[in-house]
């Protein structure tokens, strides 16, 4: 039990995998134990995420809660794990949604319940796993290993283009991460080691190994998987076809966590260790961004589906957190990362509420519904806060995030900043529009005048949801004190490395034997 | 004059007690009825085993035998174990595979035995007149064993394609040595080390050409592109068992002699055989993925995924460094577990006659059998390169050697063919997971050899796909680029 408390990161990481491992002994049949036992676990993850959160100080600089093991010794490969205070909301936003997800999947999943659920946790452990590996190895291995339960998850239980998606986005992103391979074995061969914290010593202290035409070509090694995962605007092809092929869990957790990894890889790992190249090639990423936050605002509105309209509206919104990435400013950042919460939140739930009216009437296309709001008044109503807080409405958690990245975007330069309001504008369109649509007006269609509201569970899912909604937007203070220093680090590694950081230590740090 | 010592024979000890095996089998053969010749296999097997209870006490007392021609260092006794445990899982594959199909013979397993002689003289000889003569001993065993199914067309013309193109390549491997004769006076690889390092780099053309008519025959063995062409139809043809068998041992038995003679003895012509190891590495590569794409069958899929991961291997060895030999044995047991397990799994789901062998027949096997699709799923996932599999690893030994030896275009290409290759073994996943209907695939129950093979082969990718060292310091320990001079020095 000591050996628990010392290793919270260890035991948060594999606890659903133990929870896979429950499952496989419990008996086909019994479809409810699985479910259970699977909501358990995910819900035990959630609150040691939770502790985790609450146990992590704002006010220290650097990792916490770092556990170290050498793992492989040739190559030295280190189970090297620790939080900052964007890891540390990112496991809790895979935390939290997890046991969503598993709740949305209830009672839509009838076969083959115990491999879905199996493969649900599975990915759990895969997602947090990557959001606390400091070794740039171990990071991969979590990365690729995850798409196989997605992959899975996509493939066995999603609609009826199913295993083209799956196909599409495995091999999507394995394309991207090879390279990514590639790259880190490079950097191990110039460094010496795999260890994230060493190599950003390393380049920081102004690393002479690494010329600047190769941090060029590792950065677009990096980048290029990064991009594809998030989806940037040129990569994001897969997914459409995956969001709207996947079953809800899967489509939850993949604009929820998965999509997170890409944004969350350029923080880590982009600009700490490669800040030349990040400089370089920030002006032509941030009018990616744009172009991202338009194109996919514009396509979302005709969209005659509501789940490829939720899809591409991820597009946009993602290109929100790649363009406050890139301004390299406080308020920039700090709203991507608290972008990418919020996204998750109200994605995840806008998809969750597609769902739940899919698997009433089997349909998701917009034409087919209409008057909505008579006939299922608690839905519509929560389905109103959460198109309102996915378009930014103030006093929701999405304003904040969008907020943040104008300003930020702002101080690089106005046209920018002008450019991403329009997005919100459209975003309101979009989301507005459909509601429209779907929800007022009288009921144009017979199918839809006797369908049931809610039921309990899922109030249950959409009550939680709604509650971090309005925390998210009244009151981001818990969340950004965490941030500040996480932020303040990532920045001053891209601004100040490597040339002028080396300036101001004299004599300069000693150079690694290679 | 040769003379001959008793420590000598405490050398080839493995070999000699398969070979006395093998003998055994045959003598035993006629006096069994049809229905009992299973307990030759289990004989045979205990021959396997005992062979490398042999290895072990031959590990012992390492040192040149026979005149130095034959060398017992760590690297053949690396090679010979993995021999065993192909032959080992090969063997348990086939028990219930040669009752079904009526093909009981015991020479079966006598063959078996004498190839697995063949491969371990290949891999511990340093003499070329004896690697020749272990690569025939190997080939003529193999070539019988591909054409077993003597009633079944496919198999026949497997094994005449076999021979009529095997016997091509060794006649050219053959030439090579003769010109090399002819050029340095001596085929002892470590003689010929030392007057080509005296005579300078570089070399005359003649050399070259020696170099690459033995590349030829080597690359007819490990097949590598161009000269892979014969590799599917023979897998194809013979017998699921034995296509396990020759789709490792026989490569990994010519790889363990291309690192001898290109890394070792001619490693003072280094460029010449760089270049031929970089194109072949390539153009395998992409021929081999590229044409598994095609592949509507079984074992023409997994027959050019293993021309494909030929040329992972050649990228391994044109890194040319001791990291890169570690990496190759590495890589060779990882691919032993995997493609093995692959093939002796696919005699079972095939059924009488190997009738389903197309992609769709295995529609849905993942829920009418899902242990059989489970373990398929986990050799297809470790031959893509997915984390937590052996299979990840072993490319990632591989590519991190090449990368230390600069050879980064030949890794991104290697990286991109492998992201290809996922495609295609993911078709099966596909088909066994996603896809609706009954399966073709009979649904006989595993017996409980081929259990024990594939319980082996999974708990083995898994194991070195998180605990590598348990394998990789062995590898270490054999790899020197110049591993003939090791024997040497004993």
């Amino acid at each position: 039990m000591i050996w628990l408390s010392q290793h919270p990161l260890s035991v948060l990481t594999f606890l659903p995998l133990a929870g896979a491992a429950v499952i496989a002994f419990l008996r086909r049949e019994s479809a409810d134990r699985i479910r259970g036992v699977a909501l358990a676990f995910s819900l035990a993850t959630f609150a040691l995420a939770l502790k985790l959160f609450l146990a992590f100080s704002p006010n220290q600089p650097g990792m916490q809660f770092v556990e170290y093991r050498p793992w492989i010794s040739s190559p030295p490969i280190g189970y090297h794990l620790g939080i900052d205070g964007l890891s540390v909301l990112l496991i809790l936003l895979s935390a939290f949604l997890t046991p969503l997800a598993i709740l949305a999947s209830w009672a839509s999943i009838t076969s083959h319940v115990k491999e879905f659920f199996l493969f649900l946790l599975a990915l759990e452990t895969g997602m947090i796993g990557v959001f606390v590996s400091l070794d740039l190895f171990l990071f991969f291995i979590f990365w690729e290993a995850m798409l196989i339960p997605m992959y899975f998850l996509i493939g066995v239980w999603g609609h009826e283009r199913r295993v083209y998606a799956a196909v599409k986005f495995i091999l999507y992103t394995m394309a991207g991460s090879a390279l990514m391979l590639v790259g880190i074995i490079y950097l191990y061969t110039v460094t010496g080691t795999f260890d994230l914290e060493v190599i950003e010593g390393l380049v920081a202290g102004g690393f002479a190994g690494l010329s600047g035409s190769a941090q060029t070509w590792l950065f677009l090694a990096f980048f290029l998987a990064f991009a594809i995962k998030v989806p940037m605007f040129p990569f994001h092809t897969w997914l459409p076809d995956a969001h709207v092929e996947a079953p809800t869990a899967g489509s939850v957790i993949l604009a929820g966590v998965l999509l997170k990894m890409g944004t969350y890889g350029m923080l880590r790992f982009c600009l700490p260790l490669f800040p030349q190249a990040s400089r370089e090639f920030a002006p032509l990423i941030v009018v990616l961004a744009i172009v991202g936050i338009l194109y996919g605002a514009l396509v979302a509105m005709v969209q005659p589906d509501m789940k490829k309209l939720v899809a591409y509206s991820s597009v946009a919104h993602l290109g929100f957190v790649v363009l406050g990435i890139f301004t390299f400013t406080m308020a920039g950042i700090q709203g991507a990362i608290y972008q990418m919460c919020n996204h998750g939140v109200s994605t995840g739930a806008l998809f969750i509420l597609v769902g739940m009216l899919y698997d009433r009437r089997h349909t998701r296309q917009i034409k087919e519904f209409g008057g909505l709001a008579t006939t299922l008044p608690i839905y519509s109503a929560f389905f109103m806060i959460v198109a309102l807080s996915s378009l930014g409405l103030p006093m929701l958690n999405g304003f904040v995030g969008e907020f943040l990245i104008i300003l930020g975007a702002f101080h690089v330069r106005v046209i920018y900043a002008v450019l991403a309001a329009v997005g919100v504008v459209l975003a309101a369109v979009y989301l507005l529009w459909m509601y429209q649509r779907v929800f007022f007006g009288e009921v144009t269609n017979e199918k839809n005048r006797k369908l049931p509201d809610l039921t309990d569970r899922e109030k249950v899912i959409l009550v939680s949801v709604v509650f971090v909604i309005l925390w998210m937007g009244v009151y981001p203070q818990p969340f950004l004190r965490r941030l500040d220093l996480s932020t303040a680090h990532v920045i001053h590694r891209v601004k100040h490395g490597p040339a002028s950081y080396a300036l101001q230590r004299t004599p300069p740090p000693a150079e690694p034997a290679r | 004059m040769i003379t001959v010592q008793a420590s000598d024979f405490i050398r080839i000890l493995p070999q000699e007690i398969l070979s006395a095996f093998a003998i055994l089998v045959m003598v035993f053969e006629p006096f069994l009825p049809s229905s009992r010749k299973v307990v030759l296999g289990w004989f045979s097997l205990l021959g396997v085993v005992a062979a490398g209870a042999a290895a072990v006490r031959t590990s012992y007392s390492l040192g040149p035998a026979f005149n130095a021609s034959i060398a017992a260092d760590p690297f053949s006794i690396y090679f010979i174990a993995l021999f065993l445990l192909v032959a080992a899982l090969c063997l348990l594959g086939s028990f219930n595979y040669l009752q079904r199909d009526n093909i009981n013979h015991g020479e079966f397993y006598a063959l078996i035995l004498m190839g697995t002689v063949g491969m371990c003289f290949m891999a511990a000889s340093t003499e070329l007149i004896m690697i020749f003569l272990g690569l025939e001993i190997s080939s003529l065993s193999t070539y019988v064993l591909a054409g077993f199914k003597r009633h079944d067309g496919l198999s026949n013309e497997a094994s005449l394609k076999y021979f009529l193109l095997g016997s091509f390549a060794t006649a050219f491997f053959l030439y090579g040595i003769a010109f090399v004769y002819g050029l340095t006076g001596t085929t002892n690889l470590m003689t010929l080390s030392e007057r080509l390092s005296r005579t300078g780099t570089g070399g005359t053309p003649l050399l070259w050409v020696a170099i690459v008519l033995m590349f030829i025959g080597l690359g007819f063995k490990v097949s590598t592109a161009p000269f892979h062409v014969w590799t599917p139809d023979v897998y194809q043809g013979a017998p699921a068992p034995v296509t396990a068998f020759l789709s490792v041992g026989p490569k990994a038995a010519a790889f363990a002699v291309i690192l001898r003679i290109f890394l070792g003895a001619f490693h003072a012509v280094g460029s010449v055989s760089f270049q031929m190891l970089w194109l072949s590495a390539i153009l395998t590569m992409v021929v081999g993925n590229l044409a598994a794409l095609w592949q509507s069958n079984v074992k023409r899929l997994l027959a050019y995924s293993a021309i494909a991961h030929a040329g992972y291997v050649l990228v391994g060895i044109a890194a040319g460094s001791a990291e890169g030999v570690s990496a190759v044995l590495f890589y060779l047991t990882v691919y032993a577990l995997m493609n093995v397990g692959a093939f002796i799994l696919i005699a079972p789901i095939a059924g009488t006659g190997e009738r389903a062998l197309r992609v769709e027949d295995y529609t849905g096997l993942g829920y009418t059998r899902p242990g059989v699709a489970a373990c398929l799923t986990v050799f297809m996932l470790s031959l893509g390169g997915i984390p937590t599999t052996a299979g990840f690893l072993g490319k990632f030994y591989l590519f991190r050697a090449a990368i230390h030896a600069h050879l980064i275009g030949l890794v991104i290409v290697a990286v991109l063919t492998s992201v290809v290759s996922v495609y295609y073994y993911l078709r099966l996943v596909v088909v066994m997971y996603m896809r609706e209907g009954q399966p073709q695939a009979t649904s006989e129950p595993l017996p409980l050899a081929l259990r024990v093979a594939l319980a082996t082969s999974v708990i083995g990718i898994f194991v070195l796909g998180l605990f590598p060292l348990l394998l990789k310091k062995k590898g270490e320990a054999e790899a020197s680029p110049r591993h003939t001079k090791l024997a040497q020095v004993r």
